[in-house]
């Protein structure tokens, strides 16, 4: 908990929802320090925001994945308030659970079921950025390609043919697995937007490779990859932009 | 006391993950003449009295807001079992 926020940043409160089993609130939280913002704890039966600029649903298994990953989690009262401020445009990120629960709350299209192996999966992911100009992504160039870790069981993303259609039409898948689709995902898809680009979700996990020392192999060695980072210094942009 | 039953089937389009795991395990114990399986969900929804027809109404509701997902799932049956199925529930122990 080193990073300083730079001066032009200080002003970028990213939230981070803690849901009832959630696992990875304190590394989103991180990673949006070591990103130059200011991370604000929400919970989830709080439907105040706090006033945050941008909002992450960090990953986990809240409610145990009971009924459907994501399921009851989508009616807290901290999920009305996004979907508000969703739809007025603040960024939204939703990571592997979030991401699910992003989908069950009809904030992006899709639902995700068991993966196709039926596996718990965990591994460092390579992943091409196809949408470079999401809120979540605008600091990363079309067609890069980035490796972050993916730990899942419910990964399989999946939508009928007419909504992959639209998705691919309007460029919003941003990320598709790169090499061996992990999950049986159709189109081999990791993470899409919503049609304005601030609603982002995906199955890999930014927020664990931010720093050196603990994320995935990089091009400098063991655990000095840091793609993950660039997730939150875009919102940060994204933020200082509007 | 009432109970409402919803059962849930993934869509057919939709790959059954779970469903595929079981229809392979049935041929390694004999149970070879069983070409497909499709798992789904049964949920049992007590109320206090009877089940009226607003009762019914509120479960299907619920079943298709909360108990299932319209992208991936069917709500495939909303009944009364005790006014259903004359006793097959209360015979199998459940009620």
């Amino acid at each position: 908990m080193t990073a300083v926020a730079p001066e032009t940043l200080d002003g970028a409160r990213v939230g981070v929802i803690t849901f009832p089993g959630t696992l990875d609130d304190r590394d989103a939280a991180r990673a949006v320090r070591l990103a130059g913002g200011t991370p604000v704890a929400l919970w989830h039966a709080d439907a105040d925001l706090h006033g945050v600029d941008a909002v992450v649903i960090p990953g986990g298994f809240s409610y145990g994945d009971y009924l459907r990953a994501g399921a009851i989690s989508r009616f807290a009262p901290a999920m009305g308030s996004v979907a508000d401020a969703a739809q007025g445009g603040m960024p939204v990120l939703g990571i592997c659970n979030g991401f699910q629960i992003l989908t069950e709350a009809h904030l992006l299209p899709g639902s995700m079921v068991k993966n196709d192996h039926l596996q718990f999966i965990c591994r460092e992911q390579p992943l091409v950025v196809e949408n470079a100009s999401t809120a979540w992504t605008n600091q990363f160039e079309a067609g890069q390609r980035i490796t972050i870790p993916l730990k899942n069981q419910d990964g399989q993303y999946v939508a009928d043919e007419r909504t992959l259609d639209e998705l691919e039409g309007e460029g919003r898948v941003v990320f598709r697995y790169d090499g061996w689709n992990p999950n049986g995902s159709r189109r081999d898809i990791a993470g899409i937007t919503n049609e304005r680009g601030n609603v982002v979700g995906l199955m890999p996990h930014p927020e664990h490779a931010v720093e050196p020392g603990f994320g995935p192999a990089g091009k400098a060695g063991v655990r000095t990859g840091t793609d993950g980072l660039t997730f939150f210094t875009s919102v940060l942009a994204a933020l200082v932009k509007a | 006391m009432g109970r409402v039953v919803v059962e849930v089937m993934p869509k057919p389009e939709i790959l059954d993950p779970q469903g595929k795991a079981v229809v392979g395990a049935l041929p390694r114990l004999g149970f070879t003449q069983f070409t497909s399986v499709r798992q789904g969900k049964r949920f049992e929804l007590e109320v206090e009295g009877d089940v009226t027809p607003e009762v019914l109404a509120a479960a299907q509701a619920a079943a298709e807001t909360l108990l299932s997902n319209p992208i991936i799932e069917d709500v495939v049956r909303v009944a009364d079992v005790e006014a259903d199925a004359a006793g097959t529930i209360t015979s199998a122990g459940l009620a």
